[in-house]
């Protein structure tokens, strides 16, 4: 038999993967290889998939997806810097038959949002919360945050972060994964594509747990920051694969009693 | 024999050349064009189609989501 054209192959019916129509054709202001997008992209997915696009409602952080609502089409809201998970408590609370959603930095997470945080999760907030950790402040130029590791280089710590004098570095993941109100804990990464298929699965338990009213579903993403690493996409990825993960292990740290 | 082919379009405006893609594929199928787009960067194209199986390793890893994937089977 004659050898398939490539003509034959690219043809709708063969189509197997195309970006979400979640996502608007708005180019992503990210730099290249940055992990925000593809955080974006799998909510997106599980979101078109569990058929939820009219019933979301997203709260957006300060950081570099402060943005995120130009690229989702669903309805979002902008928080003040760390206060996500309390914007997201009222909207919750208010319109109980919504999905809701925050997406927020390491900065804005687990520093300025610490309070936040760790109070949304102990009341068991019925909200879903992403948090992309990249161990660094991207936006505002690559600053020490609580995440960044022992001795990493950051532009305020460019020896390295001495933890005598900067103090340690804070696995707000694990300590919510301790909290009461917290009903569904994972971490998980986005810089292979097994970790990719693993990340969306995690994402897609924790936004249908929100249906069982429960508590604070929580997902960790390890991820990449490459500019404020100086580092290629590439070289970033193995980076955190072999100084990241062994810091912050991947896999659940809490799932519900079946 | 059944044999999986496969296929990758790239929106090649709006890749923005991280060369994820490149180390995602477990064929060797992507390389990096010489030409720009209009924002300068090199973009991905499948400098070796052949190979590819349609397995959607480059179009879940690439972070703008650039990537489309076609696949067939053929006898
Ligand atoms: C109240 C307030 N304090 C400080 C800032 C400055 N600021 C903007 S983004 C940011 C940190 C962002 O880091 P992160 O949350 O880790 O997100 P990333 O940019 O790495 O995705 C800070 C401190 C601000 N915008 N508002
Ligand atoms: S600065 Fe870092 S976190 Fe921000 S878009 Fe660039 S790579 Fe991503
Ligand atoms: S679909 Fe799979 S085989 Fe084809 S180019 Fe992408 S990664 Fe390579
Ligand atoms: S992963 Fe996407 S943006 Fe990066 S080079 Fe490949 S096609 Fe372009």
């Amino acid at each position: 038999m004659a050898e398939i054209t490539l003509d034959q192959i690219i043809q709708p019916e063969n189509l197997v993967y195309t970006k979400s129509r979640i996502m608007t054709d708005t180019v992503l202001h990210y730099c290249p290889g940055c992990g925000h997008g593809t955080a974006h992209r799998l909510l997106a997915e599980v979101i078109e998939e569990l058929d939820l696009q009219a019933d979301t409602i997203g709260v957006a952080p300060v950081g570099c997806s402060v943005l995120m609502y130009n690229y989702m089409d669903v309805d979002m809201q902008e928080a003040a810097h760390g206060r996500a998970p309390a914007l997201a408590t009222a909207i919750k609370r208010l319109m109980p038959e919504k999905f809701v959603f925050t997406y927020q930095g390491d900065g804005d997470l687990a520093a300025i949002g610490t309070a936040e945080t760790i109070h949304a999760c102990n009341r068991g907030e019925n909200i879903t919360i992403l948090f992309i950790n990249n161990g660094i402040y991207g936006m505002t130029g690559g600053q020490m945050a609580p995440t960044t590791l022992p001795d990493m280089k950051a532009s305020t710590c460019p020896y390295g972060r001495d933890v005598r004098m900067m103090g340690n570095p804070l696995k707000i993941t694990d300590i919510v994964a301790t909290l009461p109100g917290s009903y569904y804990v994972t971490r998980q990464s986005v810089h292979t594509p097994g970790n990719v298929r693993k990340a969306k699965k995690a994402i897609r338990k924790a936004v249908e747990y929100q249906k069982r009213n429960q508590g604070t579903c929580f997902v960790e993403i390890v991820s990449n920051c490459n500019s404020g690493w100086k580092m290629t996409p590439a070289d970033a990825n193995q980076w955190l694969e072999e100084n990241m993960l062994p810091f912050y292990p991947l896999g659940d740290l809490k799932v519900p009693e079946e | 024999m059944a044999k999986v082919r496969g296929a990758i379009v790239v929106d090649t405006e709006r890749c923005k050349g991280c060369e994820l893609c490149v180390g995602a594929c477990p064929t060797d199928v992507i390389g990096m064009e010489e030409e720009v787009n209009s924002k300068g960067y090199h973009y991905a194209y499948m400098k070796n189609p052949e190979a590819c199986t349609g397995c959607v390793n480059c179009a879940i890893i690439c972070p703008d989501g650039v990537i489309s994937v076609y696949r067939v089977k053929t006898s």
